[in-house]
């Protein structure tokens, strides 16, 4: 056991942190620092920057154009990632579909369609969830029928995030009704240009935009937009959500984030004094913390152990409770740390301006403040999404209790 | 000792959960949320024909009588329906500064207007360096003749932009910090040099920062005790965290019926949600947490008008710290048993589990209240 980097990391971490914060643009960290809403164009030209750099995909291998980093290399990217103020990469193409591709696709599908995720000429979205099938993924509807060449499929996918920014869609569709459930899905890309294809969008409760409908009537898809074999779409969806475990917490993004506490603590105040001398507040931060630590541990035993060949088991359901968990509990010492000013909403935070030119000294409340209420709001979402945390114990329960 | 309502307290209940239940609901809410003022003035009338304004007023004042308990059970009735007027400003804050501070001068008039539905009232006590802190005054006012003149900044004063009058706290002596020299002022919301920056809350309410720049204010205008004006804006404020704490109750009780119907109707895996038992026991906790926080609020509405004072402000912070902190559970788990239609502007449960959080940072945090019992030994 080891806690230090080598001297190989450690220059390893120097370059990676000089290059990110000598490129970052500084109306996308200001965005970031601020947890304001970033436009498509905000998340492009960055993705295209760590593109021609060659640590887009750093989880990809080398021959597939990832920069054929260790764990603990990637460990350390997330880490200066979350550091220099980066936007989440968007990982619909980059974790999700980019690795299936490696792992299923044809040598067609993949000469198509790695390099454009890889360059950001595509932006992916993930048709999974149904309005009938949210935990129970498998009892999914939207069918698909064979019509020569071509599937024909109908359905609604529902919860699609950024679908308004993506030109492609990955969907999980029934091609078979006869069989187990599990047995008779298949895994499709859909080009959203088809005719039949139609986003709209679900407001969340914070007031944002984000998540989707995708409705879909009589698209046609070509048969070889097929990924795997017909009717394994099972397997894929699987795969897909069980092959990384690298970020899956949000360790470094949470550390972030408790320095956000921390420089909010300092500018307000309580009994007359600075908050972030408060005995009772620094107990609250220290509670976290220690559940952060905690998960980071975690987190780096497994990568060690993934780096020595062995096997993921339920730890990376550890790694989506325990995260989501920390994550929420430091939307909670925001809350906390703002005081009264987590009143205030200013309709302009919901854009991906703001605020408008010169309008500083017009805020209703301290800059600082004015997300911290919407993002407690809309983090809610984060124990929900990608396997809810009770189907994350039901893995975890099943595995240790062996029914 | 009795802990049963009298028939006039069911009564009142009776007819405001009718009321929210047919001629209120979320989408009323919705649109009066998007109202100039936030808030419908017909509905406010309306309030004052059912008499609901005049509760914990005096006869002899135009009122209808009653007290704590009975505005008690309006405010949880208030919480069920998610209902967005100022009653807290106006009735709560407003009528307790009124009926225990306003001179006999001025009272009877005030209070009469204010059970018709002809005066609003907003009280601006917080300032940007105050936090939770009552005695962190800022603001000054200084004695000129038979009048004062106001200066200074509050933060955060609940429908100031709507209300015909604010109540200001202002340093007549002393420093920032200190217990002695706080004054509460009445000033007319349009009155030269009053300035209110409105805007909407995060729960759908409106708030407003008030700029005071020589505001002149008559001498016969001050609540309570010049100088002596901590004792009022305390006492106000823990009648504030009693009703608030009621209210809270409601919007419990209605996110943990919205979330058992839930669990009853969502099906996956082939049976209802609430065939799981590890969800039955969540909704179990909501619904304890629902009926301790109730206790509490009860409690506090009793102990409100108590002449011990240390008794009352301890009642209001216990309930205050259940309200934050049951609240929290129940708003997260609301939305987290409704899974992805939990995070929807489309379901009331996000539109509640907002309110309750904001009910949790107004008039002091769960946290806030916590330290102020453990430094204040009973």
């Amino acid at each position: 056991m080891q806690l230090t980097l080598t001297p190989e990391e450690l220059a390893f971490q120097a370059e990676v942190r000089e290059f990110l914060n000598a490129n970052i643009p500084a109306e996308t960290k200001r965005k970031v620092d601020l947890g304001l809403k970033l436009s498509k164009d905000d998340y492009v030209t960055w993705q295209k920057i760590l593109y021609e750099r060659g640590w887009i995909a750093p989880a990809w291998p080398k021959e597939y154009g990832g920069p054929g980093w260790s764990p603990i290399q990637r460990y350390l990217y997330e880490e200066e990632l979350a550091a220099c103020s980066s936007p989440r990469l968007i990982t619909f193409g980059l974790k999700m579909l980019g690795p299936v591709l490696i792992e299923f696709g044809t040598d067609e599908q993949k000469k198509r369609f790695l390099p454009r995720i890889l360059s950001s000429e595509d932006w992916w979205c993930q048709g999974y969830s149904e309005p009938g099938a949210g935990s129970d993924l498998a009892s999914l509807t939207t069918r698909a029928i064979r019509d020569g060449d071509h599937y024909m499929v109908n359905g609604q996918k529902t919860w699609t995030t950024l679908a308004q920014h993506a030109n492609w869609i990955f969907c999980l569709v029934r091609t078979n009704t006869d069989v187990k459930k599990q047995e008779g899905i298949s895994f499709l890309l859909i080009d959203m240009k088809t005719p039949g294809v139609e986003v709209r969008p679900i407001q969340t409760l914070d007031g944002g935009v984000e998540i989707n409908d995708v409705f879909l009537t009589h698209v046609r898809v070509p048969a070889e937009n097929l990924v795997g074999q017909e009717n394994q779409g099972w397997t894929v969806a699987k795969f897909l959500l069980g092959h990384e475990r690298v970020g899956i917490a949000g360790v470094a993004r949470s550390k972030k984030q408790m320095a956000r506490v921390r420089a909010i603590a300092r500018a307000e105040m309580k009994g007359g004094r600075p908050l972030i001398e408060d005995v009772r507040f620094n107990e609250r931060m220290a509670e976290v913390e220690i559940e952060l630590t905690a998960l980071e541990m975690i987190e780096l035993r497994l990568l060690s152990e993934e780096a020595a060949g062995r096997k993921p088991g339920p730890e990376a359901s550890i790694l989506k409770l325990k995260g989501t968990q920390v994550q929420q509990a430091i939307t909670e010492l925001l809350l906390e740390a703002v005081g009264t000013n987590v009143h205030a909403l200013d309709p302009g935070i919901l854009e991906d301006h703001w605020p408008p030119e010169g309008m500083n000294e017009d805020l209703f409340s301290p800059e600082y403040a004015a997300t911290v209420a919407s993002h407690y709001f809309n983090w809610r979402k984060a124990s929900i999404y990608g396997g809810s945390n009770e189907i994350q114990r039901n893995i975890i329960a099943k595995a240790i209790l062996k029914f | 000792m009795n802990f049963t309502f009298t028939e006039e307290q069911l009564l009142i209940r009776e007819t405001a959960e009718r009321f929210f239940r047919d001629d209120y609901g979320i989408d009323t809410r919705r649109h009066n949320v998007a109202m100039p003022d936030g808030f419908c003035r017909e509905t406010w009338a309306r309030y004052a024909d059912l008499g609901w304004l005049a509760l914990g007023i005096d006869e002899d004042f135009g009122g209808v009588g009653g007290g704590a308990v009975e505005m008690a059970v309006m405010m949880e009735a208030f919480g069920r329906g998610l209902a967005v007027e100022p009653y807290l400003s106006t009735c709560v804050l407003g009528g307790a500064l009124l009926r225990l501070g306003a001179a006999d001068g001025v009272k009877p008039a005030l209070l009469g207007q204010l059970a018709e539905g002809k005066l609003l009232l907003s009280f601006a006590y917080s300032e940007a360096r105050s936090r939770y802190d009552l005695n962190h005054v800022e603001c000054r006012a200084v004695k000129d003749g038979g009048e004062y003149k106001v200066t200074g900044e509050k933060t955060v004063a609940l429908h100031a932009g709507q209300a015909d009058k604010i109540a200001v706290t202002a340093r007549t002596g002393g420093d920032a910090r200190d217990a002695g020299g706080i004054t509460v002022f009445l000033i007319d919301r349009d009155a030269p040099g009053v300035t209110v920056r409105d805007y909407p809350t995060v729960d759908g309410f409106r708030a407003g920062s008030v700029r005071l720049d020589d505001v002149a204010v008559d001498a016969a205008r001050v609540l309570g005790d010049v100088d002596g004006g901590l004792a009022l804006i305390e006492q106000v404020v823990d009648f504030g965290a009693a009703m608030l704490a009621a209210e809270a109750a409601g919007v419990m009780a209605a996110l943990t019926d919205q979330t058992v119907t839930y669990l009853k109707e969502r099906k996956q895996f082939g049976r209802p949600l609430g065939d799981n038992q590890a969800l039955q026991h969540r909704a179990t906790e909501m619904y304890i947490e629902t009926e301790l926080t109730r206790s509490l609020a009860y409690m506090a509405a009793v102990r409100a008008d108590d002449a011990d004072r240390t008794a009352a402000a301890r009642a209001a912070s216990k309930a205050k710290v259940k309200t934050g902190r049951a609240g929290r559970l129940i708003g997260q788990e609301a939305v987290q048993l409704h899974g992805g239609m939990g995070v929807t502007e489309e379901m009331p449960v996000g539109h509640y589990f907002k309110r309750l959080t904001m009910i949790d940072h107004t008039f002091g945090d769960a946290a806030h209240h916590l330290a102020r019992l453990a430094e204040n030994p009973a």
